[in-house]
């Protein structure tokens, strides 16, 4: 560990003071808000505090007359993991593919970005106009399932692209020469040193539909997901009650991450524990 | 699709095979890359088309008729509200898009070359990350009860007698509506310049170090060429954000402004349907062009790929 420590230049600490200021500003106003879950019972949406409770906190798990949060809650991160999974399964396939040369890699390619800069109320927009023109219904395993992969897929494509960009492909080179089929070599090979890469898309792609709005709000049939039922609140509803699920989210991921992390530390000291 | 097989063989055949592979390479990655291409085609590219169709349409307040008018782009822009809310969206876009580059790029740049430790680098990463876990709905109104009259942050300014009155244009305002965005879009821009300079090589910098280049000038020659790639797909995703803003704009500005997403889905839920299918073809002309722009000063493709 005697690693020579160089002075920090003067642009360290500027940084350093600009990413502490960047971390102030990103949770500030996320601080108000956590206080202000704990709103009594009489108080409003802004300060001051009228007492303390743990209200709202119970009013998300009571389904009210506007909003239903826990049947949401639900539909949303089942609907989350579906996209996952095949966001996963559908981008590490496309990113493989594209290692190659390939005719029409370039139009799928430009397809692709078109899809993920494109405004997202249009993409709902241009699938329920198709839906309705088919006679079709719209349902949260048809057209929202759909709406949200033009959004996940790109992005869990240009993950694969940086995550490909850095594998050695050698290693699949020296699997082949040693007689591995081409199954082992993705699945022994392939597949674990993309993990890293592979991971994140899932959680990337969790994330982007847990969270999708604009392209949900046009391709969703009967039933809302959890940020059109936090929208409804939005317009309606002049309780802490968003705040304390903005809260209950924020818990929810630090512990999640922090669990990540303590999983990541041990593998990387597990993997310099074993010989080189 | 099919009908194109045929050409692409023959273009294939002049290409070198690689001995040991029996098909031609490109089958393997067609098959790889089919269920991205029939999804996108399906539910991307096919609306797309539609919508362009619908433009065209005629309509009244019973139903839609298929036809070949102009009258639905002429009504749309010659209204003189399309074109001051076109003017205020890309304002929006362009001062958001600078802020979040400058404060993207230099945090990107502490966490890939000051951060030594990487245990350091992936926490304050994940800080900056943890946020975005949160609804985007709940991050945008959480400015409401920090920036309002009464809010934290006007107390905190009179309680420190730098103010004696609450400053109002925190608040539904343009000021509230560009500091949301970059609450919500920093990371956008953070997360792809970030991996862009992590790729860099450090002996390059050193070697630079060494030959007694300037912090400035190795900032100029090398880290700034190297991670245009990040540059430019932050700034795309970030500029495209804004441009197709749904509820920022509606909530935060007080309501004086509408943006361009918001103003077509009024039209929609009035079920016109192709007044609205025009607008929407002209905002996705117009992020089109500026994305097209963008990729020109840098070759995304040629530089993810290879």
């Amino acid at each position: 560990m005697a690693r020579e420590r160089e002075p920090r230049p003067y642009t360290f600490y500027l940084l350093a003071g600009l990413m502490g200021l960047f971390l102030l500003f990103l949770y500030g106003p996320m601080l108000v808000i956590y206080v202000l879950s704990f709103q009594g019972p009489n108080g409003g949406v802004t300060f001051p505090m009228v007492g303390v409770s743990t209200q709202w906190f119970a009013n998300i798990i009571k389904p009210g007359q506007v909003a239903n949060i826990p049947a949401s809650f639900e539909r949303s991160i089942v609907l989350a993991i579906v996209v996952s999974l095949l966001t996963v399964v559908i981008s590490v396939a496309a990113g493989l593919g594209f290692r190659r040369r390939f005719p029409g890699a370039g139009l799928l390619f430009y397809i692709a970005i078109a899809s993920l800069v494109m405004p997202s109320l249009l993409v709902g927009f241009g699938i329920g106009l198709g839906f309705q023109m088919l006679g079709l219904p719209q349902g949260l395993y048809t057209s929202t399932l759909g709406a949200q992969l033009t959004w996940t897929l790109p992005f869990g494509l240009l993950t694969m692209f940086a995550v490909v960009a850095r594998f050695n492909r050698s290693y699949e080179e020296a699997a082949r020469d040693l007689g591995a089929s081409a199954w082992q070599r993705l699945r022994y090979i392939t597949i674990p040193l993309l993990l890293p890469g592979i991971i994140g898309v899932a959680v990337g792609a969790f994330t982007l539909s847990y969270d999708e709005y604009a392209r949900t709000t046009l391709t969703i049939g009967s039933y809302n997901t959890l940020p059109l039922e936090l929208y409804a609140l939005v317009s309606s509803d002049s309780t802490p009650t968003l705040f304390a699920i903005g809260t209950v989210t924020t818990a929810v991921s630090f512990v999640l991450i922090g669990l990540t992390m303590f999983a990541v530390i041990r593998m990387q000291r597990r993997r310099r524990m074993l010989p080189t | 699709m099919a009908s194109d097989t045929a050409a692409e063989i023959t273009n294939s055949a002049y290409r070198p095979a690689r001995p040991r592979v029996r098909v031609g390479p490109w089958a393997i990655s067609w098959l790889e890359v089919s269920p991205l291409a029939i999804i996108l085609v399906v539910l991307f590219a096919a609306p797309t088309v539609l919508f362009f169709v619908i433009s065209f349409f005629d309509y009244d307040r019973v139903g839609i008729y298929p036809a070949f008018l102009w009258d639905n782009y002429r009504e749309l822009l010659t209204t003189p509200a399309t074109w001051r809310i076109y003017v205020s969206s890309l304002r929006f876009a362009v001062i958001v898009w600078a802020i979040t580059l400058f404060v993207g790029f230099n945090i990107a740049h502490f966490l890939v070359f000051h951060i030594r430790s990487s245990t350091t680098r992936m926490v304050l990463f994940m800080l900056c990350a943890v946020p975005f876990w949160t609804s985007a709905i709940i991050r945008t109104i959480a400015w409401i009860p920090f920036l309002g009259r009464n809010g934290a942050f006007n107390t905190m300014l009179i309680d420190l007698h730098i103010v004696h009155q609450p400053l109002e244009f925190l608040l539904f305002s343009d000021f509230a509506v560009v500091i949301t965005y970059v609450h919500l879009y920093t990371l956008l821009m953070i997360g792809p310049i970030a991996n862009s300079l992590s790729k860099i090589d450090k002996s390059l910098l050193e070697a630079a170090r060494d030959a007694g280049a300037s912090r400035w000038q190795i900032m100029r020659n090398i880290i700034i060429p190297l991670g245009r790639t990040g540059i430019t797909l932050g700034s795309i995703l970030v500029f495209t954000q804004v441009m197709g803003d749904y509820f920022v704009v509606k909530r935060m500005s007080g309501g004086q402004s509408a943006s361009i997403v918001s103003a077509l889905s009024t039209e929609i839920q009035a079920m016109q349907y192709p007044p609205a299918s025009a607008s929407a073809v002209v905002l996705v002309l117009f992020v089109a062009f500026l994305v097209a722009g963008m990729m020109r000063i840098v070759d995304v493709r040629k530089e993810l790929v290879s």
